[in-house]
């Protein structure tokens, strides 16, 4: 499942990539026929073309006759909001345990920092079902930590939807930490040094400086892994099973969809697009308009 | 994701542009998926009609076939020096949306006949479908059955851990007609998306028991043990296997199907839990 | 007539032309003095011996200050000042020393523990807290409630005349503006320790001369321990009363500005302190020193006004010059002479304290030794004088 954001590079996802403002659109268009050099524009033009064709053909071969009836059956919406709401719990989680461990890595000295760093970002490149698998083999009911879960608290993750959670902010995580350790490792140190000789604790120090001066950093990577949450299919169908209402997230609903009814697939595909884009413009916005 | 990559550069029709896009949305999850379905399949074109089998012969079939398949395509290949097999595994329906949606393929084996409908429906498969084997289900249950299940009655208790098919796909519709005929209500704990995943979550220990087929149990070896029911004789799967219409070398896909259809070919296949049809 | 030819290009920052070939006795000679005076501090203000070795770098420098004391820590950048004010504020931890301040031992407490408050050289400001909440930030970190903390910080933006920029976002403040902030978020912790890491290198020239002004009477004020650090001597005789001067993370001298100016004791010390300054009242071209001499300076101005020459601007004569267009003219004694390279520096003592470059061959031709009266003019055009 492709997310509908492209992982990009550092923290940078937010801040260039904010939209033309009303004013600032015909400006852009005289400078880039005027300035923008043809080896530029060309292999730029075919990127967009590259990423926007496949949207493009997915809207033309929609059923839109068949529309109506499919926004109307529960099971979409049940699989709509249980999507949202998951991509959204695991997005907090990867926020509440990524930013700490991005700061690790950007501010501590250990040895073996650089091999964590590579272990952080290994989820990118697992393929999202072996990173099920290996989620079953760690936290299952028969994994390396569930037993205990299981016989110490009669904690079960697998075929809930705090597994689904779990599932999606593994695969998330990574883009947070990514872009959350970027921009820290862009902002200057030195602040929290600052903050410390006016009587800051470390602790204090990160909150009430570190964190408000990289908050556009975590915003984006925030928005990247809710997208990349949003579109997880393989570890979630395989770490959490697939039950409608309770772990059958929209992207497990057009796989299956598609095997019985690649119509409706496309429709489906089509909610969770439109969705996903409705919720990051308006998240885009009200940034535009805060800063 | 490089299978339906490719697979959308090659497709020039604009009808299949929106199907495989959308299997670039789901393709990472045919976890069983590892063949390459494109390589080299041009290059055995030409040879029609000649008794001589020579190139590329591309065989998309059911994941369930897997182990049986591949073992069957080592056999050609010896017997046909020269010839090279290659498998597309996966769910019967992707398999078709992809075979509609252009994919070059010599034969189909589908699970199921109503996928196989899909095929011919789209006018793609040369000549008539013919059942090849069968399948039955059969309860996989942890080695050992530790819960004593014997009959698809013990599994509707609230205390085990069941994991069933998805409806859309063969096996879980096979699973809801035994379901039926048993006149039982079973809620799993998820309806998987295809046969060999329902089957892991049982080898992977999380799931108690799965209805599945026989040839997977069989194929699983001693990491989960088979129960068969009797209501599985209600939900008999017919694998119908077809050589395709716009097959690039036809000539060895009629040869594989021969393979497949002999007596050879069907020893291997009921070795690996199939019945003959 | 014999005039000196030394080149006038040692005055602000001379740095750019220090002379590497730094004289390792001298500060090795310098360094033991400053040890032993640290043994016989009392308990009030500074005491330290900061050791910090970082790979093939050792910084080895003692400090000693009394309350009310502005020390200016001088060198070449990478001689290992900003280290010895880090270590100070427990940014780096030290390797060997101690660190006593008004008693405390604070070589193992922790930054955020420390009485110590720190003007950094950019200031870091933080960007997204108004200047009112970045001074208040720290009485917050001690426990003060918001509201109060916010009124302490208000008015130590009222005194630093910010009153009316306490709701700026630091990236709306000018440099000057940003550095007073800066000051008052530092003095609103109380510190007993007030460390300033160049705090003029940020500003513009003209910015700086009204900061540096200011700077001096808000130090003046300061009643604990002030250290600052910078590479420019003029900031440093202007703000400090005791001069450590850092090379290669060793003190090669210390002591009070115009004792180093006059005396000093490596060449690198020579360039870098060459400055002649003085404090007194000006009255138009006039500027009347406490001491009863005046000197006319370029500069009209009125109030009370440094002004400031470097030696190489001063011409020694044996007889007293007539007619001669310097409306500087002082008759002094030749209290010593000290050879540096090509040039010798003297120090005169009379009605104007002062040091004077001049070449060895001048000086031969002069007869100058110790005790020799000689008549001292220099330019007003070479005269640079600027309100306190």
């Amino acid at each position: 499942m492709t997310p509908p954001t492209p992982p990009r590079k550092g923290g940078a996802a937010v801040g260039p990539a904010v939209g033309p403002a009303a004013g600032g659109r015909p400006r852009r268009r005289r400078a880039a026929r005027g300035g923008a050099p043809l080896p530029l524009l060309v292999p730029a033009l075919i990127g967009l073309a590259f990423l926007v064709l496949p949207l493009v053909a997915l809207l033309i071969r929609a059923p839109w006759a068949s529309m109506p009836e499919l926004l109307t059956s529960t099971e979409v919406w049940q699989a709509l909001r249980l999507s949202l709401i998951c991509a959204t719990a695991a997005t907090l989680v990867s926020m509440v345990i990524g930013v700490p461990l991005a700061w690790l890595l950007a501010r501590v000295e250990f040895p073996g920092r650089g091999l964590v760093r590579a272990l952080v970002t290994l989820p990118l490149v697992l393929p999202p079902v072996v990173g099920g698998v290996a989620l079953l083999m760690a936290l299952g009911r028969n994994g390396v930590v569930g037993q205990w879960l299981d016989t110490w608290f009669g904690i079960t993750l697998p075929f809930t939807t705090a597994g689904v959670i779990l599932a999606e902010a593994f695969v998330a995580m990574p883009f947070l930490v990514i872009s959350v350790e970027g921009t820290l490792r862009a902002a200057d140190p030195r602040y929290e040094e600052a903050a410390t000789t006016l009587g800051a604790s470390r602790f204090t120090a990160f909150r009430r400086v570190t964190l408000p001066l990289i908050a556009p950093g975590i915003a984006a990577g925030a928005v990247l892994a809710w997208a990349r949450a949003l579109g997880e299919f393989g570890a979630t169908i395989t770490f959490a099973g697939n039950f409608p209402g309770r772990t059958q997230t929209m992207p497990l609903a057009v796989y299956l969809a598609l095997q019985s009814d690649p119509e409706a697939a496309i429709a489906l595909s089509l909610v969770l697009l439109a969705v996903s884009v409705a919720v990051l413009a308006g998240l885009r916005d009200r940034w535009m308009t805060a800063s | 994701m490089t299978r339906s990559a490719r697979r959308t550069r090659r497709t020039s029709q604009l009808a299949g542009a929106g199907v495989a896009a959308l299997l670039a949305l789901s393709a990472c999850s045919s976890s069983d998926s590892g063949s390459d379905a494109g390589s080299g399949s041009d290059t055995g074109s030409g040879s029609g009609g000649s008794d001589k089998v020579s190139g590329t012969v591309n065989v998309f079939a059911a994941a369930s076939l897997t182990e049986s398949f591949t073992e069957l395509g080592k056999t050609f290949e010896k017997e046909h020096p020269g010839t090279k097999v290659v498998f597309n595994f996966g769910g019967s329906d992707s398999l078709a949306a992809g075979i509609t949606g252009g994919a070059p393929a010599d034969v189909f084996a589908s699970a199921s006949p109503k996928t196989m409908k899909v095929v011919t429906d789209a006018d793609a498969a040369a000549g008539t479908p013919a059942t090849f084997v069968r399948n039955r289900l059969e309860i996989a249950t942890l080695p050992g059955n530790p819960d004593g299940v014997s009959s698809l009655k013990d599994l509707t208790g609230d205390d085990l851990k069941v994991v069933l098919c998805d409806k859309t796909v063969p096996c879980g519709a096979a699973a809801q007609k035994a379901l039926t005929a048993a006149d039982l209500k079973l809620t799993p704990v998820s309806y998987e998306e295809d046969v060999k995943s329902a089957l892991n979550k049982v080898v992977l220990k999380e799931a108690d028991a799965a209805v599945v087929y026989k040839t997977d149990v069989q194929a699983a070896g001693d990491k989960v043990e088979g129960v068969e029911f009797p209501e599985s004789a209600k939900a008999v799967n017919d694998y119908p296997i077809t050589l395709l219409k716009d097959a690039p070398n036809s000539a060895a896909g009629k040869a594989f199907m021969e393979l497949v259809r002999s007596a050879e070919g069907q020893k291997v296949l009921t070795g690996a839990g199939f019945t003959a049809p | 007539m014999t005039e000196n030819t030394a080149n006038t290009a040692n005055t602000e920052s001379s740095e750019s032309s220090e002379s590497s070939e730094s004289t390792e006795d001298a500060g090795t000679t310098e360094k033991t003095e400053a040890i032993e005076k640290t043994e016989g501090t009392a308990a009030d203000g500074l005491d330290a011996r900061l050791v910090v070795e970082r790979g093939a770098f050792r910084l080895d420098v003692a400090l000693t200050a009394a309350p009310g004391d502005v020390v200016a820590l001088l060198g070449p950048n990478g001689a290992g000042k900003t280290t010895a004010l880090r270590a100070l504020a427990g940014l780096v931890p030290l390797s060997d020393g101690h660190l006593r301040l008004d008693g405390a031992e604070l070589d193992r407490t922790p930054p955020e523990a420390r009485p110590v408050g720190v003007v950094f050289q950019d200031y870091l400001l933080f960007p997204h807290l108004t200047a009112l909440d970045n001074v208040a930030f720290g009485p917050r970190c001690q426990g003060v409630s918001k509201a109060q903390a916010r009124a302490q910080a208000a008015g130590w933006l009222e005194r630093l005349g910010l009153a009316e920029h306490a709701g700026a976002k630091p990236r709306r403040l000018s440099g000057g503006q940003a550095q007073r902030v800066a000051l008052a978020r530092a003095l609103a912790t109380r510190p007993r320790l007030l460390l300033l890491d160049e705090p003029l290198a940020a500003l513009d020239a003209r910015t700086r001369l009204d900061v540096r002004a200011q700077l001096r009477h808000h130090l003046a004020d300061f009643e604990a321990v002030a250290v600052l650090v910078t590479h420019d001597p003029l900031d440093a005789m202007v703000l400090a009363d005791h001069l450590v001067v850092v090379e290669d993370g060793r003190v090669v001298q210390e002591g009070a500005p115009s004792h180093i100016a006059r005396r000093p004791r490596t060449d690198y010390i020579a360039h870098l302190v060459g400055l002649n300054l003085y404090r007194g009242r000006a009255e138009g071209h006039t500027v009347r020193l406490d001491g009863g001499a005046a000197i006319t300076a370029d500069e009209e101005l009125t109030g009370p006004a440094f002004v400031a020459f470097p030696p190489s601007a001063v011409t020694l004569h044996r007889e007293r010059p007539t007619g001669a267009s310097a409306r500087n003219l002082w008759r002094c004694e030749v209290a010593g002479l000290e050879t540096h390279g090509d040039r010798i520096r003297a120090d005169l003592a009379g009605e104007l304290p002062l040091a004077a470059d001049l070449t060895t061959v001048a000086a031969a031709e002069l007869g100058l030794h110790p005790g020799v009266t000689v008549w001292a003019t220099v330019k007003a055009t070479q005269t640079h004088a600027y309100r306190d």
